[in-house]
């Protein structure tokens, strides 16, 4: 039960609340509970209580997948805004309490740094990398604190962020999803998700996407200049060519003929088992009648699918490769007959049913071309469309947590604040582990502003493949500013003159070297973001060659603390509806959800790394108990339940809670 | 549901959960039948995410008419007058969680169930309790262990920061995936009476002070006919009393079980919703384990202090059935 001192700092507080989602609803809810106690029947009673304020900031819509964990929304609010929903729901039974509901995105240039310092704390139920880093960067610029947390399945955590006083949200490195060199998806794939990204990414994209995008679908599969002509035409559709005929050379075409052709290859497949190519006349030996009838009336194009054309009712079976093939020519003629007018610009969406269902025949067919195991429907889209497992319990507990962590920050409990891991299968008896923050890492080069490194080649990088891969993608910055010395390379912005974007977009295509200001060895880059209000400083170094393989962006960033992309951890704990991690599901799945080929800034917390706790610092620095800023305590204060050997986590435990949940 | 496979709206509503727990736990879950006792706050969370979870029905036991109070920790009840006009809490709780998920049968029992035969129970996969006396706990554990079917016991309780909960599955088998192969496993179960009756010498060390200290003033409520929760900062040295004698026969420390502890559990002895959320959430993640046969069900009693913010799992049972 909250103190009377908790309950004055609870209500005069003003809390920012990022993500009305799966953590959001229950942070909604649970905040408001703990507002206020003394809530009378009696309306009129009710008005003169003071509550807390809040904001909601969330883009989202509602989905009907959200609400077996999102209890504010109802079946008869799909498509409307979750701020707002989740607003109208905690109204009904905490009326008096102020919520701000936006439904934008937390990105937009008005919640700038002024915005972010109303607040006295916020809380992020956020669903993606990106913007978390985006949040912990506004909340250092405005020295306003950052509840951070994140949940998948069973696992959860809670963490807290104070400039100066603890990590920021990017001390710690953050995992970034894998992505597989473009030889292993086109030409020599291992396991189910890289036929999955081969189906969605290039043969979905190339038939139904955007016929201008470059896609690697023949790259190295054919041989010669020769074919690469012939194979523009492979994939359109000929005139008067019946549909059918079209799936069967298609199907030919990138089951048959591109293996045939990579197994000639001798050199490729010295080390490894080679693929079968197969044809559909081995498979489908007669030509299709359409029983089933995909000319089923009052079909709309929406609901067209090739399970139901077929019969194959379970998305959790696995099909045949004969089912499969089906499904391929179903859902491919599917695609012509009835979405005609889809075709062109349709880029891959877990909600669509008959994409889901193509990507999951065509993965599944190369996937028994290269004797990798097949997947259902239901496993298929998981992969393909980057789905987190989520429950409403693990949000609820986290929720609960973040509003305790929430009082203590509102109270300036500085010695108290704890990170919170929730874990699946206990610890030392624990399931719920609190750790001391740690101290900012010295290194972090958002909060503590130490330079990067980059090595390039100066002479063939473009500026525009900095901005892209470096600046956006790895730094998260949205609007950036780049400067040599006083030299303005590259800005963006919605009041620059005419002739100064003209240059920007020319010096986008140019080589480092050949900028106006010339970037090369030694030069030192300062990169802003005026919005984030956060600037790092990057030191460049020239390098002639990049292992295709391994640095394939051809660029190579370090003092950036990147985790290890390990292929088969099981270590990291999610963030509500955004990339899945490798966890293994009680279905023991493979567990290898999601992957582009490019990188998505989505990610997943882990917590292995070496860091120093704030008990390890106060034994080095003789403590100051009088000192301000200090929060060496070892002890959290006066616990009488405390027990003498109740050592927090010692950073061993790392390695065995980590194994643990490898199983 | 019946039949054998999920329908299209459950695949579609429970898609991300059938990711975590798979599609035979989903539909176990879906025939199950809970019955909850008690509904403040943390029961509320647990109901909440029982019925989100959809299990086949939940029947909500509480005859005590709506107050100010109950509205304190429990998003359940609407602040409206017409909500009231006597109405009980189980009937106002029920109305609410309909909503979440109309695929679940809500309904409402009136009486004391700890009157009702044992037959009355069978209905049930599980049986949650809250707000109860000692003796009532003890009780309709008793009536579920009677029963040839197994059904599960659980007893919660929440006050102030600090949150407790007890499970009881009986013998209980189930089969989980090592890395490739299947094993089967089996855990023993004490009752409720059987675990609290266990020496507290014969605990292990450092068997969390909560857990004596609940046990105190547990006995001290029941001592002294109070409801539970009924305790103010008055009765501080009368638990005080109880501890010594309690400690004396138990050869253990008074240390223990600390003042500051108790005097916390005696005088806030409202929920706090960080913890009901909490506790609530555990909670329902026990049932589904339990309803489910799928996850490594927790033994058996389970604490948390939002004090120090550790939850913990204490096996509180005899030497025959220590894990």
């Amino acid at each position: 039960m909250a103190s009377q001192e908790q309950l004055s700092a609870i209500k005069r507080a003003k809390v920012l609340m990022v993500g009305a989602g799966g953590i959001g609803c229950e942070l909604l809810k649970t905040l408001a509970l703990s507002g206020f106690q003394d809530i009378h029947i009696d309306i009129e009673h009710c008005s003169s209580v003071e509550a807390i304020v809040e904001l909601v900031i969330d883009m989202d819509t509602i989905e009907v997948s959200n609400l077996n964990r999102q209890f504010l929304f109802r079946q008869s609010h799909v498509g409307q805004s979750k701020a707002k929903v989740a607003r109208d729901a905690v109204l009904r039974f905490r009326p008096n309490i102020s919520i701000t509901p936006y439904h934008a995105n937390v990105k937009e240039s008005s919640f700038n740094v002024d915005f972010f310092k109303e607040f006295d704390v916020v809380l992020n139920g956020l669903d993606n990398l990106d913007a978390r880093r985006h949040v912990n960067r506004l909340c250092l610029a405005a020295d306003i604190p950052l509840v951070e947390s994140g949940t998948t399945g069973f696992l959860g955590q809670v963490t807290v962020h104070l400039k100066g006083k603890t990590e920021c949200y990017e001390c710690q490195p953050k995992p970034v999803p894998k992505t597989y060199p473009v030889c292993t998806i086109t030409s020599t794939p291992s396991k189910f998700v890289h036929c999955i990204v081969w189906a969605k990414d290039l043969l979905f994209a190339k038939l139904f996407g955007d016929k201008n995008q470059e896609n690697d679908l023949n790259v190295r599969s054919s041989d010669t200049a020769n074919s690469s002509e012939h194979s523009e035409d492979v994939f359109e559709c000929r005139k008067d060519e019946d549909i059918e005929r079209y799936g069967r050379r298609i199907y030919d075409h990138v089951f048959g003929h591109n293996i045939e052709v990579a197994l000639s290859n001798e050199e490729t497949w010295k080390n490894r088992n080679k693929p079968r190519p197969i044809y559909s006349k081995d498979v489908l030996p007669e030509e299709q009648t359409k029983e089933n009838g995909n000319e089923e009336k009052g079909c709309a194009a929406d609901d067209v699918s090739a399970m139901v054309s077929l019969s194959l009712k379970n998305p959790q079976d696995i099909w045949s490769l004969v089912e499969n093939s089906r499904v391929f020519l179903e859902a491919l003629s599917l695609f012509f007959l009835k979405r005609e007018k889809d075709i062109g610009n349709l880029t891959f969406d877990k909600d669509d049913q008959l994409a889901v269902e193509f990507v999951t025949a065509a993965a599944n067919i190369r996937a028994s071309s290269f004797g990798i195991p097949l997947h259902s429907l239901f496993e298929a889209k998981g992969i393909a469309g980057n789905i987190v497992h989520a429950v409403a319990t693990t949000n609820a507990i986290i929720a609960g947590l973040i509003v305790i962590e929430a009082i203590k920050v509102l109270q300036k409990d500085n010695n108290n604040y704890r990170m919170t891991y929730c874990l699946e299968h206990p610890s030392r008896k624990l399931l719920l582990m609190p750790v001391e923050p740690y101290e900012p890492n010295r290194s972090c080069y958002v909060c503590s502003e130490t330079p990067l490194l980059l090595e390039v080649n100066t002479q063939r990088s473009k500026l525009w493949d900095f901005v892209e891969k470096i600046i956006k993608a790895k730094l998260g910055m949205n609007f950036p500013l780049i400067m040599q010395g006083a030299s303005i390379l590259y800005e963006v912005g919605e009041d620059l003159e005419e002739d100064m974007v003209a240059i920007y977009a020319a010096n986008l295509e140019k080589a480092l070297s050949e900028l106006p200001s010339p970037v090369t060895s030694g030069s030192v880059l300062t990169v802003e973001d005026l919005q984030q209000e956060f600037s790092c400083s990057i030191n460049i170094k020239h390098r002639e060659e990049f292992d295709e393989e391994k640095e394939p962006d051809g660029m190579l960033l370090s003092g950036w603390v990147e985790a290890p992309v390990d292929k088969d951890n099981n270590k990291p704990i999610g963030n509500d509806e955004s990339t899945s991690n490798d966890l293994p599901s009680v279905e023991t799945l493979e567990g290898e959800k999601d992957d582009e080929i490019q990188e998505t800034s989505e990610v997943v917390e882990t917590f292995a790394g070496k860091k120093r706790k704030l008990s390890e610092v106060s034994e080095v620095t003789a403590p100051d108990p009088s000192g301000p800023s200090s929060i060496n305590q070892n002890k959290p204060k006066k616990l009488d339940i405390d027990d003498e050997d109740d050592e927090l986590i010692i950073s061993d435990d790392w390695e065995s809670l980590t194994k643990k949940k490898k199983l | 549901m019946d039949g054998e496979e999920l329908t299209e709206q459950e695949t579609a509503l429970y898609d991300r959960q059938i990711r975590v727990w798979g599609a035979d736990a989903q539909r176990r879950l879906s025939k199950s039948h809970i019955l909850v006792c008690g509904m403040k706050g943390t029961v509320a969370e647990f109901c909440k995410n029982i019925v989100l979870a959809g299990v086949g029905s939940v029947t909500l036991v509480d005859d005590r008419i709506v107050t100010d109070e109950s509205l304190s920790a429990n998003f359940l009840i609407l602040p409206h007058e017409n909500q009231y006009n006597g109405k009980t809490l189980a009937e106002v709780c029920c109305d609410s969680l309909k909503e979440f998920n109309p695929m679940v049968h809500v309904a409402v029992e009136t009486g004391d169930i700890s009157t009702f035969g044992v037959e009355f129970f069978e209905k049930f996969d599980a049986v949650i309790i809250s707000c109860c006396s000692l003796g009532k706990k003890k009780l309709i554990n008793q009536k579920c262990r009677k029963l040839s079917k197994r059904v599960a016991f659980y007893t919660v309780e929440c006050r102030g920061s600090c949150g407790e909960m007890f499970v009881d599955l009986q013998d209980y088998k189930y089969s989980k995936k090592k890395l490739e192969e299947t094993i089967e496993c089996q855990i023993e179960y004490p009752s409720f009476e059987e675990a609290i009756s266990v020496p507290w010498r014969a605990l292990p060390r450092r068997v969390s002070k909560l857990y004596f200290a609940m046990r105190v003033i547990e006995q001290f409520e029941d001592v002294e006919g109070r409801n539970p929760g009924e305790t103010t900062t008055a009765d501080l040295l009368g638990v005080v009393k109880l501890r010594k004698e309690l400690c004396e026969t138990n050869s253990l420390d008074e240390s223990q079980i600390p003042d500051a502890l108790l005097e916390r559990l005696l005088t806030d002895t409202r929920e706090f919703p960080p913890v009901c959320a909490i506790i609530g959430g555990i909670l329902g993640q026990e049932v589904i384990k339990a309803i489910s046969g799928k996850g490594d069900p927790l033994k058996n009693f389970f604490f948390f202090d939002a004090m120090d913010g550790k939850g913990l799992i204490e096996d509180i049972s005899g030497p025959s059935t220590r894990s």
